[in-house]
């Protein structure tokens, strides 16, 4: 089976910054990388599942986490997967200060334009790391 | 982290991989946003792994609903795994057999029928969280 990044986003439930991740993954996995690209359950990480485990450790992986706390790359690297790429919204987000996302059920428009800024530079790392290049 | 007395945690799987897991964090949030403000919080569940002491007594020391989106129940199993075990378990795949004509397909948005049944879901989350804090009260 051709290799996929596994993409998954810490999907952070009490700020808007975790819907920006979540949406963010849906745009690759959804419309710009979907053939490339798939995401998994966070949570069956979290309880450990073995199937879950098993697919973070044959595929590289990309978190991405709403806060510094890091939910998803931490999750990631305590089943041992292949953590290819890292990114954090917040981190984004200060590069682009002058967005202001909110809302968890449903995003604003400032909160998908940040989405989609993290989106297309994700798109753009799933291709480097398929090529070979930034694998750890 | 402050703790406050009679509040009911509510923790859902936000599952990304499956339209269902959506359909519990719409359903948490419109109860944490809507129907129960004042009653309820919530954590993120990935952060019981990934955070500290403070994340996980959240759970000793607060009454929880577990809100799966299907039968792994990683709500319930992580919640009780770190913490302590639900008050309650609402199974949102199960909920939705009662609804054979809708299947749900989306992820990101949810379509009007989806959205129709994550505010029922809201409304059984709201009532569980209404018998657990007058049962305290008893």
């Amino acid at each position: 089976m051709k290799k996929q990044v596994v993409i998954i986003p810490c999907s952070g439930i009490g700020k808007s910054l975790g819907t920006v991740g979540r949406v963010a993954m849906y745009k690759v996995t959804d419309h710009l990388r979907p053939k490339e690209t798939r995401t998994a359950c966070l949570p069956l990480l979290t309880v450990g599942d073995a199937e879950t485990v098993q697919l973070v450790r044959e595929n590289p992986c990309i978190a991405i986490d709403g806060c510094p706390a890091q939910c998803s790359k931490k999750n990631i690297e305590a089943s041992d997967g292949k953590l290819a790429h890292h990114v954090i919204v917040t981190n984004v987000l200060r590069e682009n200060r002058k967005l202001k996302p909110e809302g968890v059920i449903e995003l604003n428009p400032e909160g998908d334009k940040l989405a989609g800024i993290i989106a297309k530079n994700i798109a753009e790392k799933v291709d480097e790391i398929l090529a070979g290049k930034n694998q750890k | 982290m402050t703790l406050a007395k009679d509040k009911v945690g509510i923790i859902c799987c936000s599952g990304e991989d499956l339209p269902e897991g959506t359909i519990s964090r719409v359903a948490t949030r419109l109860v944490l946003e809507k129907l129960r403000p004042d009653d309820t919080v919530t954590l993120c569940l990935p952060l019981f792994l990934a955070g500290g002491e403070d994340e996980r007594a959240f759970a000793r020391v607060f009454p929880t609903i577990a809100v799966d989106g299907c039968g792994k129940k990683c709500a319930e199993v992580g919640t009780t795994k770190y913490s302590g075990k639900p008050v309650a378990t609402i199974v949102v795949s199960e909920i939705m057999k009662k609804y054979p004509q809708v299947r749900a397909t989306s992820h990101q948005k949810l379509n009007a029928e989806e959205m129709e049944i994550a505010r029922e879901i809201a409304e059984e989350i709201a009532k569980k969280v209404d018998e657990i804090l007058c049962s305290q009260t008893k």
